[in-house]
């Protein structure tokens, strides 16, 4: 296990997260259509691993060794837009097109975009592909890892347990799935809507390694993902709770927040809150530096 | 002699021909390594074969990502299973995503006879050929198997195949004396009164009733359209326009298939009378494939009464 995250640097990475918040809800305010909620309750997730964890190359997204990462939940496309428009992958000024008539940016990840690597959307699907992904390195040797991001109302779905057993069958300690265990769905509460827990004893079962932490913590979320593998020949599964809307007071936790737009004033409530706590975060890396 | 070599046989064995020089060549498998014919595959390839289980959505996902990390995935599966359960993996994670996934639909059709509706596949030719990006082929004998796989390797983009259980009768002499190219049909006879197109194991059938209007005077153009799409639309205009009536013949329900294919080319660009015979809307009756094939009138003779009631001799 690599040590903790140095203070600025995780400082700096809070600061990023605050930074694309508060992108995504601009972005969704111009487009008037985007999945709100959960954009921002993976905010911290994506962060952590496009920042610091992964390898990745952006002026050379097709590099063989890199990291993989595939958006099972990929309604949630919004902070990844804003991320990897930040990263250089595609110019940020193109963020404008989101949503728009004949753009690349549309509501789901989609491959004609340097950076995403398959089309994704209809739920239950990326982590299949994620394992035929992690067992093809396997299978040539090669080193990269790969996370797949899942929401959690899509563990209802059949194929991801398809996938999950496949993953320990084949000991994919390459194979890092992630849980947004935001406990909402669009109809409500995932607990209401078809139970999930014990979600974490369900994937153990499965044979993977679970880690449970605060996946709007980016220190914890570093530590967790640099210390893959824990388990040799197991996969890794960390179950994130999040806060569906983090960030936003008056989004948090709200279920209409999945797909909300927000409207003028909200914006300016949302950017004023996210402004407060990036300048913050900024006030404290000057500190530490 | 009759031919005892199933298709699924002959294309186990060029798949490991092919992968002594090609290393990217992988099955899957459904644990239906032995309907597929492939164990001898996973016992030469053990390192390439790939068994998920009963688990269909998650062979074609997972040979999604092992295309996309520049394998040649060959997803072995029941036609039936494979063509239904896992149609939104093969939309969205083979053909959306563009991965280089070759669909192999094993023991298609009414392959399964008597194990009825739930085993029979023939609706998938009409769900895969709606699908952008996906190209559909049914090979017509065990020569034809050995150069669709060939082609097949060589081929990048997702493919559904559909080849059924059984041996069938050959239809050509030999692998060496024609070529196969995707997306281009193969006129095995060059009659001009009617023309009769059919794929996969109804091509034999389409032959042997040429063979019987011959005998009445009547000369038969008979296509082998082993690609359903991407469809020749020129061999189907020429045939429209030289011979002026066409039957298409189709182990599938009529909804869907090689016959609407057939019949949206010809309906749009040169209407000529076409008769579209397959399976009908129902569930179809339980029994061997031949059975079968008889009671829905997928035989010569029944392709020798239409063509004379369309020609009125």
């Amino acid at each position: 296990m690599t040590g903790r995250v140095i203070s600025t640097e995780t400082t700096a990475l809070k600061t990023k997260a605050a930074q694309i918040r508060m992108d995504l809800l601009q972005m969704i305010y111009d487009a008037k259509t985007g999945h709100t909620g959960g954009s921002l309750s993976n905010t911290d997730i994506l962060t952590a691993l496009y920042y610091r964890v992964m390898k990745i190359d952006p002026a050379n997204p097709k590099w063989g060794d890199r990291d993989r990462f595939i958006a099972s939940k990929g309604h949630s496309v919004e902070s990844l837009w804003c991320i990897l428009a930040d990263l250089g992958f595609f110019p940020k000024e193109e963020l404008k097109t989101f949503s728009q008539f004949g753009t690349r940016l549309i509501g789901h990840p989609n491959n004609k975009v340097p950076g995403i690597e398959m089309n994704t959307g209809a739920l239950g699907h990326g982590l299949a592909i994620s394992v035929g992904m992690a067992l093809a390195a396997k299978k040539d040797g090669r080193s990269y890892r790969v996370f797949c991001l899942m929401g959690d109302g899509e563990q209802a779905e059949g194929s991801v347990w398809e996938a999950a057993m496949a993953g320990a069958h084949y000991k994919l300690d390459n194979l890092i799935g992630i849980i947004d265990r935001n406990r909402l769905q669009i109809s409500g509460s995932t607990e209401d809507v078809m139970g999930l827990d014990p979600l974490d004893e369900k994937w153990a079962a499965f044979g993977w390694h679970v880690v449970i932490l605060d996946g709007n913590d980016i220190e914890a979320l570093v530590e967790a993902f640099e210390a893959v593998p824990v388990a040799e020949g197991k996969p890794t599964l960390i179950m994130a709770n999040t806060v569906k809307g983090k960030g936003v007071s008056f989004a948090e936790n709200v279920p209409a927040w999945h797909h909300h737009v927000p409207n003028d004033e909200q914006l300016a409530l949302a950017l004023a809150e996210l402004s407060a706590v990036l300048e913050s975060h900024q006030r404290q890396e000057g500190q530490v530096r | 002699m009759a031919n005892t070599i199933p298709n699924r046989q002959v294309l186990c064995e060029t798949l490991l021909e092919l992968s002594k020089e090609d290393r990217d060549i992988m099955v899957l498998a459904s644990d239906s390594r032995g309907s597929a014919a492939m164990a001898p595959f996973a016992k030469a390839y053990p390192e390439r074969f790939v068994e998920v289980g009963i688990a269909e959505q998650n062979i074609v996902g997972i040979s999604a990502g092992l295309a996309h990390s520049g394998k040649k995935p060959f997803v072995t599966s029941p036609a039936c299973f494979l063509s239904m359960r896992s149609i939104e993996q093969i939309k969205v994670d083979v053909a959306y995503s563009g991965t280089n996934v070759k669909l192999i639909g094993i023991s298609g059709g009414v392959s399964y006879g008597a194990l009825g509706m739930s085993h029979h596949s023939v609706q998938d030719i009409a769900v895969a050929r709606a699908i952008p990006g996906l190209a559909v082929i049914l090979p017509a004998d065990r020569h034809e198997t050995k150069r669709m796989t060939e082609a097949l390797v060589n081929h990048e983009g997702g493919v559904y195949v559909r080849i059924g259980r059984n041996p069938v009768e050959d239809v050509y002499d030999s692998d060496d004396n024609y070529e196969f190219v995707i997306g281009k049909a193969v006129t095995l006879r060059l009659g001009t009164d009617v023309t009769i197109i059919a794929a996969g194991e109804t091509v034999r059938v389409a032959l042997d009733a040429e063979a019987a209007l011959r005998e009445v005077g009547i000369s038969a153009r008979v296509l082998n359209m082993h690609t359903i799409k991407p469809l020749d639309e020129e061999a189907i205009l020429r045939a429209a326009r030289e011979t002026g009536k066409i039957i298409t013949v189709e182990e599938h329900s009529v909804h869907g298939g090689l016959g609407a294919a057939v019949a949206e080319v010809v309906v749009q660009h040169h209407p000529v009378p076409v008769r579209i015979l397959g399976i009908p809307d129902e569930p179809a009756i339980a029994g061997k494939s031949s059975e079968v094939f008889a009671h829905y009138g997928i035989s010569a003779a029944n392709i020798k009464r239409i063509a004379r009631e369309m020609l009125g001799r």
